[in-house]
């Protein structure tokens, strides 16, 4: 059972989220270090991620695109900032143009780490925003799933 | 589309304490600006620049009653930065929800 917790700072353009899974630390970690498990979650079903390029190591960039319904490749990229497996990771990320190169100006940061938490695994994730065009830009990417919740509401805010 | 230019203006204006609480204020677009400096310790001069912040990412119009410029909150702008977190939210918890399956699941769906 994954119990999930999600805070929203629509001023900070930041998400914070917090997962537990029933399994040890480094087969979390894992699913993040091996582009073959990572591929199968990253994307929905209908939007599969493949991973071209993939090393986690301070530098490396990790590139990767996502497959619409229609066929359209939609670039992606990661450049690792930090790791200390299996217990943290943090990268920029951002996506590619037609090509895969990766556009530089409009990305984000990321960080995930891992504890041990409850006989199992605790992921805290931070992604931070630059600005709210790309967080936009990313959703269209094909990320975004299931139907959008009721909008427009002002109620965070107002 | 929207240029970065204005989005960078949105969020600006969105990152202060002050112009978050003005915005709340100016919902039902019935104060002006003097009525809404009575609210706080500062000058009018101050407010009435947070104000033109807002004014000028989109998130308030003025409107002339009177002798008055009066103040609303644009609600489509401030609903914008939350869509595009809720959506991100949705993401994540789909991937979450996939990280577990799979965890529980190991080699399900391999060889697809």
């Amino acid at each position: 059972m994954t119990v999930t917790t999600i805070d929203k700072d629509p001023e900070a353009l930041t998400l914070t989220l917090i997962a537990d899974f029933a399994a040890p630390v480094e087969a979390v970690w894992e699913l993040w270090a091996d582009p073959r498990k990572l591929e199968r979650w990253w994307g929905p079903p209908t939007y599969p991620a493949t991973f071209v390029d993939h090393d986690l190591t301070p530098g490396a960039l990790v590139t990767y695109f996502m497959t619409s319904p229609e066929g359209d490749k939609h670039w992606g990229w990661w450049r690792i900032g930090t790791v200390d497996a299996p217990r943290e990771l943090t990268f920029e990320d951002g996506f590619g143009d037609a090509d895969g190169q990766p556009l530089t100006d409009k990305s984000g940061q990321m960080r995930m780490r891992l504890f041990e938490h409850e006989g199992g695994t605790r992921m805290e994730l931070h992604d931070q925003f630059p600005t709210l065009e790309q967080m936009e830009e990313m959703l269209q990417m094909g990320m975004a799933e299931g139907l959008r919740e009721a909008v427009g509401q002002m109620d965070a805010l107002l | 589309m929207v240029v970065d230019e204005e989005v960078d203006r949105l969020f600006h204006a969105l990152a202060d304490a002050t112009r978050r609480d003005l915005l709340r204020r100016s919902a039902d677009g019935e104060l002006s600006v003097s009525r809404l400096a009575d609210g706080y310790a500062m000058s009018f001069a101050a407010v009435h620049k947070h104000v033109a912040v807002l004014e000028r990412a989109g998130l308030v119009t003025k409107t002339r009653h009177g002798r008055e410029q009066l103040v609303r909150t644009d609600p489509a702008a401030v609903a914008r930065a939350r869509q595009a977190l809720d959506e991100l939210e949705a993401t994540w918890r789909g991937r979450v929800d996939r990280m577990s399956d799979l965890l529980a699941h190991p080699t399900r769906g391999e060889n697809r």
